[in-house]
């Protein structure tokens, strides 16, 4: 790990926690990345404006990301079969813990929420898991 | 003005997410595979980002309320139980076999790139599979609550038949 990617993760890290206290901060809202998404989707909720906003906001910087430094990008090293299986048990996942990386990682952990703390480290840990299995079941 | 707030810090969430290399699953894959060629860079994504929200957040709740609304929007579950770890347990397989969890695979969308757009169709079918499962829960817990209030009133003739 040299000093350049030291810096970066770091300063990503350090830009997530800002936008996750300056949401709570200014809006009153966690920066649940999946809870946020299950509110737009119909029948929706009565507060859809903020979530429209907060997800064009990521798709600017999306944008933004790929003009200046497309390098943040890259396709998964795994069939299209997988990334549907994997996409659709991380939002059943999400849906039935009630909270992502972000929900509860983020913005749980600095709640001090103790369903946050056991949600975190079981998905690392099953995520951990199944890296591991899939690499030795394709002879890594 | 909340409008303009969500739009910024939404911009900023993902600009920090593409800087500390969320949005790329190789990075992500490589943290996750401890038992293999370990990354343990995205330890200091959350470094930066858990070290921000712990200090500040009981700050900012210290408030009473947010600047531009009426009051905080905070969940009240307190309790562990097997749907938490069961869902986050189904989660972190998903996010083990793709690379992506919700955040990054949003901001990716921008990439027109075929996997992720699989990635987050299958994803909302899994959101809505998920809240169809909730729902069937609540209804459940619901018909088991008033099962036993009949049962304790009926000996009892509560209501003086």
């Amino acid at each position: 790990m040299n000093i350049q990617t030291l810096l970066s993760t770091l300063g990503g890290g350090v830009l997530i926690g800002s936008a996750a206290c300056g949401l709570l901060y200014f809006n009153g809202r966690l920066a649940g990345i999946s809870n946020l998404l299950t509110g737009l989707m119909p029948p929706g909720t009565g507060d859809m404006p903020w979530r429209f906003a907060f997800v064009l906001g990521l798709l600017a910087a999306g944008m933004l990301l790929l003009a200046v430094y497309p390098q943040a990008f890259g396709a998964a090293p795994r069939p299209l079969w997988v990334l549907g299986f994997g996409g659709f048990l991380v939002g059943l996942g999400a849906q039935i813990s009630n909270g992502c990386t972000s929900g509860h990682g983020v913005c749980g952990l600095g709640r001090r929420s103790l369903r946050s703390l056991v949600a975190t480290l079981t998905f690392m840990g099953t995520g951990m898991a199944t890296v591991f299995l899939f690499n030795r079941l394709n002879g890594g | 003005m909340p409008i303009v707030s969500a739009f910024l810090w939404g911009l900023i969430f993902a600009l920090g997410l593409g800087l500390a290399g969320m949005t790329r699953p190789e990075k992500i894959l490589g943290f996750l595979d401890i038992g293999g060629n370990w990354d343990p860079s995205l330890m200091l994504v959350m470094g930066g980002a858990v070290g921000l929200t712990f200090i500040l957040f009981p700050r900012i709740l210290r408030r009473g309320r947010p600047v531009l609304g009426d009051r905080f929007d905070l969940p009240v579950r307190k309790y562990v139980d097997g749907r938490l770890v069961g869902g986050a347990g189904l989660f972190g397989i998903g996010w083990g076999l793709s690379g992506y969890c919700p955040g990054p695979a949003v901001v990716s969308l921008v990439t027109a790139d075929a996997g992720v757009w699989v990635f987050l169709a299958c994803m909302f079918g899994g959101l809505a599979a998920g809240r169809w499962l909730n729902a069937r829960q609540a209804v459940r817990l619901a018909t088991l609550d008033t099962a036993a209030i009949e049962a304790v009133q009926l000996p009892g003739s509560a209501d003086g038949t």
